[in-house]
């Protein structure tokens, strides 16, 4: 038997802007074996129900995570609302799909900047981040933040877009399209990105259904798990198709996520055309009782909320599943046979969101 | 699509602790995943959720078991589906859930708090 | 020779911030903001770094790597740090697993707040850090040369 050594990864790497740690047990340059150990940013942000009543945690959901913020804001307000049976006006859902592409978008884009800073492309690194500041600009005409945005309430949104600021945000979008299209040809046609990315990580559709993989990471080895289906906010009125890709390597995990994006570009343009005048928000009266599971498609995958209410302003149990939770299954079994040289790319490949995961 | 015309469902069930495995490995072989696993607090009785998706339609099935004794010590699903390793390793670190046959037993070890069982009532002063 | 004003290096640490301020941080790096024009690169190894740029609030299990990192730093150093969890704890100051400021383990010079805070005051802060750097250092060539005579 070869010598097998452990080499620790993390919690500080210049790779990941967060904290893993990773145990590698490695034979040679391949990997045999990989331990995860977590709770670096743990806060214990769902045992704050007990001192914030149910209005603000809509703000402490939002801090989960400031990449998917408005996901985690979202998918919060729309369960508390299924529970206490509020029907939010028609154009608050289009509002809120609107900005969730949106944050998809600039989420993306970050992480095919950090991959192509994964696999030592600095140039195009540069180029995507200079990309997604576009969208965080008209995040910010619309919202007023850049990564927290604060909109969602129980109830509704806070905020509208005036038919100015949508203008501006289509021609946004254009602009952002065509440089993206420019980037796709970088990102599909470039032989040192193929030759890096190809065969890298691969992970059959058997296996991500057995370790329960989520979002673009399970849809690039041929599972349909977009929970836009479900049909929430405004999606049920949206024309769409989930993005699939049946080759499981890195590249289609990259293919995925840029047609997502093209997708998302679609999806707005959609909301705009469809979107309604009207109403922002209704009251909302009393407290939330009852309990209720939602399911929500985030840029990083499903995410599973759960509200258990009691009658009081303060919840008895907000409880988030994250997607890269989810994903850390999936993430040991890619690296497991993978080269030493390769384990920062394939970190970054299952997108990790480390706050999301420890909460 | 057929996804957007039929409602999916997404219904709670309660069920018996001691069921817990068998309901697991029913769900394995019709095909759902195990989509999460949390515990939560109603007063002093703990009430466990697994959560089972079928990506093929979008059923959502949650079972929910409930202890009135929160000592009571169930069985691990992870023979049945290995990644709730994670979620199980978690109800027992913040929650103090005792589940048997967790593999792997990160023993306490997963979050690394100071405190023990944070998410947890206090216990009633016996006597 | 000890003119370093133009060219520290930074560092950077989520502690256990929501990532906000970390992307923040990382936009203030790239094209638009561009704060690599005061002179700044940004490194990941803490044995060349002159200054951390540290976001999140601090818990038990980071405290150490915290700590370790602040120490294997060369002399000078400032610490900035990013955002109002790594300066009070923020948000998230009640959870029960989160001690407090990133001041609670190790020295802090400059704070910059806000939830999250945004590029225009992370250039600040780190504008300001640049030029205690340049003080710090001329206070240790001055000491070192003080020594040195005796």
């Amino acid at each position: 038997m070869k010598k097998r050594s452990v080499v620790p990864y993390g919690p500080q790497h210049p790779v990941l802007p967060e904290p893993i740690h990773l145990d590698l047990v490695i034979e040679d340059e391949k990997i045999m074996d990989v331990i995860p150990s977590i709770g670096f940013i743990h806060r214990g942000l769902e045992g704050l129900t007990s001192k914030r009543d149910f209005n603000q945690m809509a703000y402490v959901a939002e801090r989960i995570c400031g990449i998917c913020s408005f996901g985690h804001g979202f998918g919060y307000c729309e369960t508390v609302e299924k529970i206490m049976g509020v029907e939010i006006p028609d154009r608050a859902k289009y509002l809120r799909t609107i900005w969730f592409e949106m944050s998809r978008v600039h989420s993306h884009l970050l992480w095919l900047g950090l991959l192509a800073d994964g696999f030592g492309f600095e140039n195009l690194f540069y180029q995507c981040w200079r990309v997604r500041e576009k969208i965080l600009d008209m995040l910010e005409l619309t919202t007023g933040g850049r990564v927290i945005f604060s909109v969602n309430k129980i109830g509704g949104v806070m905020k509208d877009i005036s038919s100015t600021m949508a203008k501006s945000v289509l021609e946004s979008i254009d602009s952002i399209e065509a440089e993206l299209k420019e980037l796709q040809k970088t990102f599909m046609g470039d032989y040192t990105v193929e030759s890096r990315l190809k065969g890298c990580g691969v992970l059959t559709k058997e296996q991500a259904h057995a370790l329960g993989c989520a979002g673009p990471f399970a849809r690039a080895s041929g599972i349909n798990n977009d929970m836009r289906l479900l049909g929430y906010a405004a999606y049920g009125q949206l024309d769409f198709e989930p993005v699939i890709s049946d080759v499981g390597d890195s590249y289609a995990r990259c293919d995925v996520r840029i047609r997502e994006l093209f997708q998302s570009f679609d999806l707005i343009r959609q909301c705009f055309n469809k979107m309604p005048s009207g109403d922002l928000s209704v009251d909302v009266k009393g407290n939330p009782k009852g309990e209720h599971f939602t399911r929500i498609e985030q840029p990083r995958g499903e995410a599973v909320y759960y509200v258990h209410g009691n009658g009081t302003p303060f919840l008895d149990r907000l409880r988030v599943r994250t997607p890269t939770f989810a994903n850390l299954a999936g993430l040991c079994e890619t690296l497991k046979g993978a080269d030493y040289a390769d384990v920062g790319l394939l970190v970054l490949t299952i997108d990790p969101c480390i706050s999301c995961t420890e909460r | 699509m057929e996804a957007e015309k039929r409602q999916p469902k997404n219904d709670i069930e309660i069920i018996d602790f001691n069921f817990i495995v068998e309901i697991a490995i029913a769900m394995q072989r019709s095909g759902y995943r195990l989509s999460q696993a949390c515990a939560a607090y109603e007063g002093d009785e703990l009430n466990l959720f697994y959560t089972y998706v079928d990506d093929e339609n979008n059923d959502c099935i949650t079972v929910n078991a409930k202890l009135e004794d929160r000592d009571t010590v169930i069985m691990s699903i992870t023979n049945v589906f290995p990644y709730a390793a994670f979620y199980e390793n978690e109800m027992h670190e913040l929650f103090g859930v005792n589940i048997n046959m967790t593999v792997p037993d990160y023993q306490d070890r997963l979050y690394r708090i100071d405190q023990e069982t944070p998410m947890a009532p206090a216990r009633k002063e016996e006597e | 020779m000890y003119n370093m004003k133009r060219s520290p290096w930074v560092m950077h640490y989520d502690g256990s911030s929501c990532n906000g301020c970390d992307i923040e941080v990382l936009a203030c790096l790239t094209p638009v903001y561009d704060a690599e024009r005061f002179g700044i690169i940004n490194t990941g190894d803490p044995m060349q770094a002159d200054i951390l740029l540290i976001t999140g609030g601090i818990n038990s299990q980071n405290a150490p790597v915290v700590k370790q990192i602040y120490e294997q730093m060369p002399r000078p150093k400032v610490v900035c740090a990013i955002g109002v969890c790594a300066c009070t704890g923020g948000i998230f100051k009640d959870c029960y697993n989160i001690k407090g400021g990133a001041d609670t383990v190790i020295p802090v010079d400059i704070y910059v707040p806000g939830c999250a805070a945004r590029p225009q005051s992370i250039i600040d802060g780190i504008v300001k850090a640049i030029d205690l750097f340049q003080k710090r250092l001329e206070e240790h060539a001055a000491m070192v040369a003080e020594k040195k005579e005796a």
